[in-house]
């Protein structure tokens, strides 16, 4: 767990924390919880506690599908960085399932794959590795910023009369 | 053939910027191994045995002399003066040094060439046809849906880090010759009762551990639907897919565990939800890149009896003739296999001389097209006929002529443990004694077609399982053992080779490969019957028989 959160190009505090299982819900504050766990609750949490849902590698992110609406943060997993089922899960849920709310990548997250969950809808990283951290500050994102595919990603412009060559415009 | 237009140049110096920064915070320590190999792999660099090894993507196996130059150039001032063409239709360069890696990339872009997703567990070079666009079979041409394709796929936000590496091959004509049966997604080009153009696609077929031949999951795949259906495929594969074990990360695992229709139905349910959306391929772009393939401006056939004064009077030209040539859709055409197999020699190896003289060739006969087969030879898609003497001359004179195109001596090998760190057992050695035993012209065409296909390890690179006979090196108690398939084929009719029975030594799989031979000669109806035909007609036994007595 990092105490920053990388979003709209600054880190500032992580106010979320993440339960495990077996603790008991706190009676205030943000936490998130497993999907299992946030399903059993129904998407209910005690009053002044705000729920926010982990989707692990594995997990299969239509089963929040009901639930959309009211959730203020998902967390993808990345257990490692070569462990790629995030980026179909973001993708999924920001574009097949219309999730408008924050989309945070946690785990083993490096710069060389930031702009890809980018592309995929992710908006906020929880970052623990000081080099992808000094990068991130001193604004070194590294990236090809042609794309030749299109996502249903906003802020992607076509680029020329290529209907699938993009450009980041956001 | 497909130009760059500025943001495809854009794009690959981009791409060259970002793997220089890569190979720079390696170096400096802000990279560990662990977290530059799948980088380094998505730009094509292994690291092997001896050294690096930097794989350079040949776009679906077609080039052009600057391109092929560019490459020579390459083998010589970073390697040692030659490159290894290879079974997806690349180039591997096996002795280049990682500082200088973003220097190659450098000089490749000049060249609009990279080496972008030639490894690493992504979706590969799209690989086709060799004779696409020249082949009078053919229904449409592979190399344009290729090149969508590999526009589609190239740093793909959400299929770069696949459980395992995915592989899909086009072919477009009924006759396969790009082996699309083998591959994780395999597509050939059809028409449907209303003469519209689509694709029939095989999933799930594949080599390795565990040899596959591919599953055929659509009959008729319109091709306004192509890119969403195969995004389709590799969400339910990206997701689904096995990540326990790397043995079993494949999709043809994932098919065979799952069940072919659950997964099919899987598939139709992602396809569903996003097509006709943004990934219809519109009818103009199709036509766009088809513009690109269009045939050169074919010449009016030339003097043909100079090509058949040849066969009476040049030595070797009739063997040549009968064996490297396919026909052409175009009056007075041909297309003409330079074969990288001289007898004895390392299969698929050319050098910096010969690229050059190859690229002469492609300029002054073939108007400057140069395809790599993914049987490791080269090709010159469009050669008037009453040229092919003069061509013929040439390549004499450096050592391409041999006359060997599909013939026992045009074996299929991996680089084995003379380079790879994977390999248990040598291949090209066996592959060059194996053609020096049949070398001669007289034996090769006695025995007709025979695809002899080498692997080092049962990662099967040599793609062994699918040869008419294949041949496996493992490791036993520290000596090389040879196991020996028959029945293989990569083709239409595409099936995995059985094991015939105990494996040889390293002395005697040469013996063991010819008695397969004069088993095979023994018993043929006439010389019409091929190899693979005489087999799939009698079975194993009287190979049994041959090789290891009655038992």
């Amino acid at each position: 767990m990092s105490d920053t959160i990388y979003r709209n190009g600054i880190f500032s505090a992580n106010e979320w924390i993440i339960l495990d299982d077996e603790a008991d819900l706190p009676g205030d504050g943000k936490a998130m919880v497993s999907l299992d766990r946030f399903l059993e609750l129904g998407g209910t949490a005690p009053e002044g506690l705000e729920l926010g849902v982990v989707i692990r590698a594995g997990d299969k992110a239509e089963r929040l599908v009901d639930h959309l609406a009211a959730v203020p943060v998902i967390a993808v997993d990345f257990p490692k960085f070569s462990d790629g089922r995030g980026y179909s899960s973001a993708r999924l849920l920001r574009e097949k399932f219309g999730y408008r709310g924050e989309l945070r990548a946690i785990g083993d997250v490096l710069i060389d794959q930031i702009p890809f969950m980018i592309r995929c809808g992710i908006d906020s990283f929880e970052i623990t590795h000081a080099p992808t951290r000094r990068a991130l500050e001193e604004d070194r994102l590294n990236e090809v910023p042609i794309y030749l595919q299109p996502v249903g990603r906003e802020g992607e412009v076509p680029l020329g009369t290529r209907p699938w060559a993009r450009r980041r415009v956001a | 053939m497909y130009r760059y237009d500025e943001f495809d140049r854009e794009f690959v110096l981009a791409r060259v910027a970002q793997f220089s920064d890569q190979v720079r915070r390696r170096l400096a320590g802000d990279l560990t191994e662990e977290q530059f190999k799948p980088l380094r792999l998505m730009n094509g660099l292994y690291l092997q045995l001896h050294a690096y090894m930097l794989r350079v993507a040949v776009p679906y196996g077609t080039m052009n002399a600057v391109q092929m130059r560019k490459l020579a150039h390459i083998a010589r001032k970073y390697d040692r003066g030659y490159g290894h063409f290879t079974t997806r239709q690349n180039i591997q360069f096996n002795w280049p040094r990682l500082d200088e890696t973003p220097e190659i990339l450098s000089e490749l872009a000049e060249v609009e060439m990279h080496a972008i997703q030639t490894s690493g567990n992504c979706i590969r070079n799209v690989t086709a046809d060799h004779f696409a666009g020249a082949a009078a079979d053919e229904i449409a041409d592979p190399r344009v849906y290729a090149e969508i394709l590999r526009q589609w796929s190239s740093l793909h936000p959400e299929f770069s880090f696949l459980p395992r590496k995915f592989k899909i091959a086009i072919t477009g004509a009924p006759h396969d010759r790009a082996a699309v049966q083998v591959h994780d997604i395999g597509l050939q080009l059809a028409r449907n009762e209303n003469g519209e153009t689509g694709f029939i696609v095989y999933v799930g077929g594949g080599l390795g551990r565990t040899p596959m031949v591919g599953r055929k999951v659509r009959d008729f795949l319109p091709e306004a639907d192509l890119l969403a259906y195969t995004e389709a495929i590799l969400r339910v594969y990206n997701l689904y897919g096995r990540r326990d074990n790397k043995y079993k990360a494949r999709i043809k695992i994932l098919v065979h565990e799952t069940g072919l229709e659950e997964l099919k139905a899987d598939i139709e349910r992602e396809f569903e939800a996003i097509r006709g959306g943004i990934l219809t391929l519109p009818k103009d772009e199709v036509d766009r890149i088809e513009a690109y393939f269009a045939a050169p401006a074919f010449k009016v056939p030339g003097d043909e009896r100079l090509f058949d004064a040849a066969i009476e009077t040049m030595p070797g030209f009739a063997d040549f003739a009968r064996q490297n040539l396919n026909a052409h859709r175009q009056p007075g055409y041909t297309s003409l296999t330079i074969s990288l197999k001289p007898i004895g020699g390392a299969p698929g190896d050319a050098s910096a001389e010969q690229m050059e003289v190859v690229a002469d060739l492609a300029e002054k006969y073939g108007h400057n097209e140069i395809r790599v087969s993914h049987e490791q030879n080269l090709v010159l898609p469009h050669v008037l006929k009453s040229d092919v003497p003069a061509v013929y001359q040439v390549l004499k004179e450096h050592g391409l002529a041999e006359a060997n195109a599909g013939l026992v001596t045009d074996i299929i090998a991996c680089p084995g443990m003379d380079y790879c760190a994977l390999a248990t057992a040598r291949s090209i050695p066996v592959a060059q004694r194996i053609s020096e035993r049949f070398g001669t012209p007289e034996r090769q065409k006695e025995i007709g077609d025979l695809k002899i296909k080498i692997s080092g390890c049962i990662n099967a690179c040599g793609h062994h399982h699918v040869g008419h006979i294949g041949i496996l090196g493992v490791e036993k108690k520290g000596k090389e053992f040879y196991q020996i398939t028959l029945g293989g084929s990569a083709d239409e009719k595409s099936s995995i080779g059985e094991i015939v029975g105990r494996g040889f030594s390293y002395e005697e799989v040469v013996d063991a490969v010819e008695t397969v031979v004069d088993t095979y000669l023994n018993i043929r109806n006439g010389e019409e019957e091929d190899f693979l035909q005489a087999y799939r007609r009698v079975g194993e036994a009287p190979f049994k028989e041959a090789l290891y007595g009655t038992q």
